[in-house]
């Protein structure tokens, strides 16, 4: 009797222990699965019936000498996106770099350069200034996509990384990760943010706000993949450099002219 | 305007040098510094109580079930500051649902379910058992029930079936401590892999997490086990508290080594970094670092503990001390995490200037909420004990 009982309760545990085991098992691997398997919504959405997304691979190419600091680019890109008025939030922004005679660097960017830049910055003689206009980098290995913990960040067949509003769960990692600070969290909907290079306008064959309003040309937006492309003659005229190359992010956007002193 | 974008404003006028215009908002508040916090007291409780079970430290053997309890209640608290955090915690689930493969953060829930499900609640279970299936045949009403389910009906306690259980144990031990380094050293990746922040990013930062978790359980234990003892009024066990002592003093001198290793590496690499770093350092966290973290986490009680061992005060000093020494380092730990998760935030990532965080009161990432999760296991603790008591008649009986 005793050894049956005893039987009984080796079973019982040896039961238990299944139990566990299939339990913990049977919510892992089917969400795993899903995971792996589940299409991102979004980008059936993005994709019209001629829209081809294997056939473009965007990028961006900007002549900081072109660059006057009006400040236009920031606010069509506010306007064209709905991105919060605050001086907060910004999908791009251009900063002003004055280096004195003495090598000191003084930079900044009221309101993300929205309104213009007014007034000098260094009281020190002044060796050179100009303006970087900056904007997501659209990374070709992009730390924000690697951390994302539920894949609602992700990189387009045609290189533009995007946020799903209806995924991100507001953990912010991927704010941390991005090496140029370009990302920030939507004050309303908690969720991240950052440009798209107006993917709803260049999918329609169209450039991106802040291309389309700059008065000196400074932002070249276009097809890296083809040789005609403006952006590739301007990859091909210039010096190119991108930003953080160290970090071996891979930047599709590129600098001409630019200075060492710009992170 | 909404009441995130308003609380920035007043921020605007502490910016020194340049910040990138979205740097202004700092991501990972209070309730990012109280997580890796209390996930580091759950790796070290359960790495103090494997002293017992793996290497035999006997004379700890009188923490060892409260340093189990203690570890549940806190990793049960563990995941709550992350959910409260998120953008949109009612999505939080998704992390187990779709999780990324690329994302280390991605592999939170299965390191938590695995420790949980598979060390925690196992070994407690199977340390307790015999406890329970007694109490259940002892005990009557409503509680015979509780015990009967907590102890998944099972009631064979022979001799084999005893045996079997602390076999168990001494696995589930085995397979735990592994476990408890990749559940904390896993949080020090999750910053230790930011590339793009100099601060975070060291390869030294899991394992520094590690021994820093396993000092604060240590002491966090000493702490519990003196209070408990006083509550019933009981004379601690010396031999218990001086050993502990001793692991606690060789733990900080590990830890110690180790972060003086990454500050000695990161001065004389002396990368582009530096000079922003240096300025965070005195500019930002002067009192949290070099005050409250180095010299009274870290200095003081090496010193004090140390002294013990040299001199032998009488056992009511030593006592007094080793209380003192351990709740300096409870706040040299905090404040390390505090400095770990702060400091990576308050400089620029174009290395130009510094930000700034205000504390707030109220609200889900306020001052109190914080708090209640810093209070909440110990709450869990009390009833803990209550149902599965960690010492009595059942432990003699248990630990032979």
């Amino acid at each position: 009797m005793k050894k049956r009982d005893e039987e009984a309760v080796n079973k019982g545990r040896r039961g238990f222990c299944k139990f566990v085991l299939l339990g913990t098992c049977s919510l892992i691997i089917p969400g795993a699965a899903f995971g792996v398997t589940q299409k991102k919504p979004a980008a059936g959405a993005w994709y019209g019936t001629t829209y081809k997304p294997t056939e473009h691979l965007y990028g961006m190419g900007i002549q900081v000498d072109r660059c006057i600091g009006c400040g236009r680019c920031v606010d069509a890109c506010k306007k064209e996106n709905n991105v919060p008025d605050e001086p907060f939030y910004f999908r791009t922004w251009v900063e002003r770099y004055v280096i004195a005679e003495d090598g000191e660097v003084t930079v900044d960017s009221p309101n993300g350069g929205r309104d213009g830049f007014k007034g000098p910055i260094s009281e020190k003689r002044v060796l050179k200034s100009f303006f970087v206009p900056k904007i997501c980098n659209q990374c070709e290995k992009p730390p924000c996509v690697q951390v994302c913990p539920v894949g609602a960040t992700y990189k387009t067949q045609d290189g533009v990384i995007l946020v799903d509003p209806e995924w991100c769960v507001g953990c912010r990692y991927c704010i941390q990760a991005c090496p140029y600070g370009m990302r920030f969290l939507h004050p309303k909907t908690r969720t991240a943010e950052k440009c798209t290079f107006c993917y709803h306008r260049i999918v329609k064959g169209l450039n991106p706000a802040c291309v389309e309003v700059c008065p000196t040309q400074a932002r070249v937006f276009g097809e890296l993949g083809k040789i005609a492309s403006p952006l590739s003659r301007f990859r091909r005229v210039n010096k190119i450099s991108v930003l953080k190359p160290h970090l071996n992010t891979e930047p599709k956007v590129f600098y001409a002219d630019l200075d060492m002193e710009v992170r | 305007m909404d009441n995130v974008s308003a609380n920035l404003y007043p921020l605007l006028k502490q910016v020194v040098g340049y910040i990138f215009p979205n740097e202004i908002e700092l991501h990972w508040n209070l309730l990012i510094v109280v997580y890796p916090y209390i996930t580091g007291l759950v790796a070290g409780a359960f790495i103090l109580a494997s002293l017992v079970k793996v290497f035999k430290v006997r004379e700890v053997q009188p923490t060892y079930r409260l340093s189990l309890l203690t570890a549940l209640a806190f990793l049960i608290v563990a995941p709550l500051p992350l959910v409260v955090h998120l953008g949109h915690p009612e999505r939080g689930f998704e992390m187990f649902l779709t999780p990324s493969t690329s994302s280390a953060m991605a592999m939170f829930g299965f390191v938590y379910a695995w420790y949980l499900m598979f060390v925690l609640l196992l070994e407690i279970w199977f340390d307790y058992r015999h406890d329970l299936v007694v109490r259940a045949s002892t005990e009557k009403g409503l509680k015979r029930l509780l015990y009967r389910v907590l102890s998944l009906f099972s009631h064979d306690i022979s001799m084999k079936a005893v045996l079997f259980d602390k076999k168990a144990v001494n696995i589930i031990t085995i397979i735990g401590i592994p476990s408890a380094f990749l559940l904390h050293g896993y949080v020090g990746f999750i910053f230790g892999s930011v590339k793009a922040n100099p601060w975070w990013s060291s390869v030294l930062m899991p394992i520094v997490f590690l021994f820093s978790a396993i000092v604060s359980g240590i002491a966090l234990m000493l702490l519990i086990y003196m209070i408990v003892s006083l509550v019933r009024k009981m004379e601690p066990d010396m031999a218990c508290l001086d050993k502990l002592a001793s692991f606690l003093f060789y733990m900080m001198i590990v830890d110690f080594a180790l972060e003086g290793l990454d500050f000695v590496h990161r001065v004389y690499q002396s990368e582009e970094s530096i000079q922003i770093l240096s300025q965070l350092i005195s500019q930002r966290l002067f009192v949290s670092l070099v005050v409250l973290q180095l010299l009274l986490g870290m200095l003081v009680p090496l010193f004090t503990i140390g002294a013990t061992k040299v001199f032998r005060p009488p056992d009511e000093l030593r006592r007094l001390i080793y209380f003192i020494s351990a709740l300096l380092v409870q706040l040299g730990i905090f404040t390390t995490r505090w400095n770990v998760v702060m400091g990576g935030q308050l400089f620029s990532k174009s290395f130009r200037g510094l930000t700034a965080y205000k504390i707030t009161l109220g609200g889900l990432e306020g001052l109190l909420v914080s708090l209640g999760f810093l209070i909440l296991p110990f709450l869990i603790l009390f009833i803990l004990i209550r149902v599965l008591p960690p010492w009595g008649e059942f432990e003699e009986e248990a630990s032979q």
